[in-house]
């Protein structure tokens, strides 16, 4: 075990090597000058051009400052925003709650919609549950989430009037202390009255929105993983016993199906992060997606660079968890 | 007697089918795949005459008539049958050169990223080790990055452009055809008729492109096929944030980011370009999804 962690372990330094690389050189190669984004338009004097030069450390080789970018990083400095002059690392750390608050309930209502719907869908193969239902999978497989989410603005929140149309909390009516950066366990901290249920609300909208192309790849998953089981032995004797359906399909079956749906959860990281930057930018969610393009628009490329270093470490991480999980469950994985 | 013979040869297949036929036939089963190809064929022409059947250009203004209705709503009227957007022009004739530009993105997408996915899969398989590596951990850091983020990160580089578009998306996708070739030709190569076809003095150019390619190519195809759809939605995600087609374009992506301004007022401003990827990609997916059952039965989607 301690060697395949090992293995697994040491094939994402040199992927991370190779982010650094790419990522510095890309960054370099964008048009506009940074210092003048943080100087202005209006122009300054040569001398003072070249001091911001020099803080920014543009003077330097390109080799010495690649060298110091990685030096940097290895000490867990992400550099500073140009915009705001914050570390990168600690605005990242004051946003990404909102973000994982934001994906962990779009997963979650995506597991529980999109695991019982398989499990119907495969129990009646061919009926018209399975038919509608995977008809519905290929349309959230294929949903434009950008429109999804204006839709679900535009009738739920706006002519129904049943949810708030953007942000995570009604800041007139409540107002506290970020302790968690997590809106729900913040405002149940604060004791204030309907304060949670008014996060809840803000909450739904977003969650739909990121959750829908995971539900639709879940529910398939589910479906075919079940199809698979219903066919083995095991499944047939729990019938011959005598068990009531239901429980065949719900405990016998569906706890083997789960594996392989287990794993495809797990690798939905890297498309939860693509999908939060279109759901933060539509519902104005104050998470590290939103952050990014509003870095792009303010050319502040430190922040780009250190957002897309630490977004796409997240997901290197959690696909290496994910890995190290299912070769702990699965001996054959560990040793192929 | 009669009987033994009609077991011996089943009626329903004859010998001489050929592959084009047997592929169609198989193909045919899928109701919904058979329907997609319906819609994906209908939106290929479309594309293609949109300058003979919209009724105006796509950006032509209409100073009179600026965000008008949709003609079966209240003032609306046979002159614009989507309506018109916030400049006064016709949607329905944006919309049909929309048509043009999305699939446009997906086919050189796929185009391109078929090509190099092609070559450097190979070129994995028979330049030796350290080619393979490098590529193959280009292709893992590729993955690594969220497809959007990464996508966004090149067109920062590159700047927004239709074009810019095109190279962020195919660099997105193309670590999939890598690794598909990769994964294929590494398993024909240990297969008889290739090593059959070394002994008979095969060279290596000849070995690759018309002895393994081939034998490689249905899965290929099938994600060539799921990869136009693919490239369409990121491409007008791209749109819709600002860093794709740049307006005036009649990109649906940046159609639906100048609508979002009038969410409350022009509702069927926001609805409209969003139906069209829809329907686009959803025909794409189920046209797909079809041939991959058709080509493989063992492929089916999981």
């Amino acid at each position: 075990m301690l060697r395949f962690l090992l293995r697994r372990l040491a094939l994402t330094i040199p992927t991370f090597i190779a982010l650094m690389f790419v990522t510095f050189v890309a960054i370099r190669m964008v048009p506009g000058d940074p210092v003048e984004v943080r100087v202005g338009e209006r122009g300054i004097s040569a001398e003072r051009l070249e001091m911001f030069r020099h803080e920014l450390g543009l003077d330097q080789p390109v080799w010495k400052q690649f060298a110091d970018y990685a030096w940097q990083l290895a000490h867990g400095d992400f550099g500073s925003s140009i915009a705001t002059n914050q570390k990168v690392l600690t605005e990242f750390a004051a946003l990404f709650p909102a973000t994982i608050e934001l994906s962990v309930a779009g997963m979650l209502f995506a597991v529980l919609l999109g695991i019982p719907a398989g499990t119907i869908a495969a129990a009646r193969r061919g009926s018209i549950y399975d038919q509608t239902l995977m008809g519905l999978s290929v349309t959230g497989y294929s949903m434009p989430i950008f429109w999804w989410g204006l839709l679900l603005i535009m009738f739920v929140a706006e002519r129904w009037g049943l949810t708030p149309v953007s942000g995570r909390i009604d800041l007139i009516k409540y107002y506290f202390e970020p302790v968690t950066g997590f809106m729900v366990i913040d405002a149940w901290l604060s004791g204030q009255a309907g304060a949670v249920k008014d996060a809840l609300h803000h909450l739904v909208l977003p969650a739909i929105v990121l959750g829908t192309i995971p539900l639709a790849v879940i529910a398939r998953m589910t479906r075919s993983a079940m199809l698979e089981v219903l066919g083995e032995d095991y499944v047939r004797t729990a019938r011959a016993k005598g068990l009531p359906i239901w429980r065949v399909i719900g405990v016998h079956a569906l706890r083997n199906a789960l594996i392989p749906v287990v794993t495809i959860i797990g690798l939905q990281v890297g498309a939860l992060m693509a999908g939060a930057v279109l759901t933060e930018t539509i519902f104005s969610w104050p998470g590290v997606g939103k952050w990014l393009i509003e870095s792009i628009a303010r050319r502040d490329y430190p922040a780009l660079q250190g957002g897309v270093m630490l977004i796409s470490s997240v997901v290197i991480g959690v696909n290496l968890l994910v890995d190290l999980t299912y070769g702990f469950i699965n001996p054959r994985i560990r040793h192929g | 007697m009669a009987d033994v013979v009609a077991q011996v040869s089943p009626p329903t297949v004859s010998q001489d089918v050929s592959p084009l036929r047997a592929f169609w036939d198989a193909f045919k089963e899928n109701r919904g795949a058979v329907a997609g190809l319906f819609v994906v064929l209908l939106i290929v022409v479309i594309a293609i005459v949109a300058d003979l059947i919209a009724p105006y250009g796509p950006n032509e203004q209409f100073r009179d008539a600026v965000r008008v209705a949709p003609m079966w709503t209240d003032g609306g009227s046979g002159r614009f049958i989507l309506g018109t957007d916030g400049l006064g022009r016709d949607m329905l004739s944006r919309l049909i050169h929309g048509a043009r530009i999305s699939l446009f993105i997906g086919a050189a997408v796929m185009g391109v990223s078929f090509i190099i996915g092609v070559l450097l899969g190979l070129a994995c398989v028979s330049l030796g080790n350290t080619v393979d590596v490098v590529v193959t951990r280009l292709m893992d850091l590729i993955m690594a990055v969220p497809s959007l983020v990464l996508a966004i990160l090149v067109v920062a580089v590159l700047g927004p452009s239709l074009t810019n578009t095109i190279v962020a998306v195919t660099i997105v996708y193309l670590p999939r055809y890598v690794r598909l070739v990769r994964a294929s030709a590494f398993t024909e190569l240990s297969k008889d008729y290739v090593t059959a076809a070394r002994v008979a003095g095969v060279g290596p150019w000849r070995l690759m492109f018309t002895t393994v390619l081939p034998n490689c190519l249905s899965p290929l195809i099938v994600q060539a096929a799921l990869g136009v759809s693919d490239a369409i939605l990121e491409a007008a995600a791209l749109g819709f944030l600002g860093l794709g087609a740049q307006p005036p374009t009649a990109e649906w992506g940046t159609m639906l980011a100048d609508a979002r301004e009038f969410i409350r007022s022009n509702p069927w401003l926001v609805t409209l370009p969003g139906v069209a990827i829809l329907i686009t990609v959803v025909s794409i997916n189920l046209a797909g999804d079809g041939l991959r059952d058709a080509l493989d039965p063992k492929m089916r989607r999981s």
